[in-house]
């Protein structure tokens, strides 16, 4: 990184005075932080103060990358959102806070899934890769992809009341290679003992306390001040405001960089941890008698009808029939202002449509009808045909 | 007695106990004694064969036992055991 053609204006000298009159800091090292570009994986509880402590620090190109929208359910612990930014994508509303707070730094965005296909093309531009991701499937490919692009990967991770925090792959002064995550835990836990979602959750101060020493560690990477937390592991348990650091080595069996490495190009990490990346969102959901009312008050709305034409002619309660095999081609009929119910016979294949059809148009509006047209026979209009 | 720290993950299976008591020479000696007591604990920490899971860490003071004597590291009076379990995120389990 050259540092020669780094320079800083006025306004940025006022900005940064209190870094560079820190002796050990000095305008070098704000130099280090405008010449550099970090990659935040997740805009979430850790990335939040991250982003926000890296904006404000200087860093001159920051990457942000995560594909879900702000909802309301974030703001007890995502601080850069506001009330104004739910239902819009966090990348988005996150730029709009961070271009606020620091108009010199240059923010890319990337409103997706990191992947296995993606994430070394999208990372090799990076000198710094911070981890703030939310579950097992891309903590261990955020960690491959690190050791495989020779990148120092800042590892912070949250669970309830318990916060980690690790430096991951950072060569030091001499030369030598820190441990990884997979030195650290080789294997994920399988499905069946990774907490369930009610028993999951997270207290939403402490994601602000070890995001920011995830910010912490990145400027000392970067900056080259102080000793980072590499081959060390830090805890902190806030129930009972303990921490501790312990000591972590690089293994021989580690299939990624050990003695015989057998992985060298990135693998299918669902499969790897037998979990999904993303855990799907509910469908909304109408009853029978729901729809009916909508029906009785005269309520305007869509309603889908994605059984086949020989279902439909034994009976139909007025839905336009658009078969699930064809409901991308016929995407432009749906309604985006009203609200749309769709339904089948008993509910899955309608299920099906509303996924298909919110994964890839967006859709935001759909309804499914709870046990399909049989239901809502028997519950509304049992003098119908059932089948 | 060594001292043996429970991660919260895993203290509703020891009656939300942080700090246990053991009296053992080994790490060993004291996992066969903290299953013991609370038997749920063991699934989390063993796998089918006895071993400690890999999503689990045991760290004898500031070290990994795996750098030291595995499963036959020693433990004194005053050691300190930390279970250390993978966490990965709050917001999608």
């Amino acid at each position: 990184m050259s540092l020669e053609n780094i320079t800083f204006s006025k306004e940025e000298r006022a900005r940064y005075n209190r870094h560079m009159i820190i002796p050990d800091f000095g305008e070098e090292a704000q130099k280090k932080l405008k010449a550099a570009k970090v990659m935040i994986i997740g805009c979430g509880g850790l990335g939040s103060p991250a982003l926000l402590y890296l904006t404000a620090a200087g860093v001159g190109t920051i990457g942000i990358i995560d594909f879900d929208d702000v909802d309301d359910s974030n703001l007890q612990r995502q601080v850069l959102f506001d009330v104004h930014e739910i239902g819009k994508p966090k990348v988005e509303a996150a730029k709009r806070r961070l271009e606020a707070l620091n108009p010199h730094v240059r923010f890319n965005l990337y409103n997706a899934h990191l992947n296995s296909e993606n994430a070394l093309d999208i990372f090799k531009d990076y000198d710094v890769i911070a981890d703030g991701t939310d579950n097992f499937p891309t903590r261990y490919l955020v960690n491959d992809a690190c050791v495989l692009l020779n990148k120092p990967n800042v590892y912070a991770s949250i669970f309830q009341f318990d916060g980690q925090v690790s430096v991951f792959n950072y060569v030091n002064a001499k030369g030598e290679r820190g441990p990884n995550y997979r030195d650290l835990y080789p294997t994920p836990p399988p499905p069946g003992l990774v907490p369930s979602c009610a028993e999951g959750g997270v207290l939403g101060v402490l994601p602000g306390i070890i995001g920011s020493l995830q910010a912490l560690e990145v400027i000392k990477v970067i900056t080259g001040v102080g000793e980072p937390l590499s081959g060390r592991f830090y805890t902190f348990d806030a129930l009972n405001f303990e921490s501790q650091t312990f000591n972590i080595k690089r293994r021989d069996d580690n299939p990624v960089n050990g003695k015989n490495p057998t992985i060298s190009k990135l693998i299918d990490y669902e499969q790897f941890c037998g979990m999904r990346a993303v855990e799907e969102k509910p469908i909304k959901e109408i009853t029978a008698k729901e729809l009916y009312d909508w029906q009785v008050a005269g309520k305007k709305f869509q309603l889908i009808d994605v059984r086949e034409p020989g279902e439909y002619e034994i009976v139909e309660i007025g839905g336009e029939l658009i078969p699930l095999a064809t409901i991308s081609d016929h995407a432009d009929r749906i309604s985006t202002d009203l609200d749309v119910v769709v339904h089948c016979k008993v509910g899955g294949r309608s299920g099906k449509a509303i996924r298909e059809l919110e994964e890839k148009f967006g859709f935001k509006n759909l309804y499914n009808l709870k046990g399909g047209i049989l239901a809502y026979i028997d519950q509304v209009k049992p003098e119908l045909t059932k089948y | 007695m060594a001292t043996v720290i429970i991660p919260t993950p895993l203290r509703k299976f020891t009656n939300q106990t942080a700090k246990l008591q053991v009296a053992a020479t080994t790490v060993e000696e004291v996992i066969h004694s903290i299953t013991l007591d609370f038997p749920d604990l063991k699934k989390h920490l063993l796998d089918d064969q006895g071993k400690v899971r890999s999503f689990v860490n045991i760290f004898a003071g500031d070290d990994d036992i795996r750098d030291l004597q595995q499963e036959k590291t020693v433990v004194g009076e005053s050691t300190v055991l930390s279970i250390v379990p993978a966490i990965a995120g709050g917001t999608s389990f």
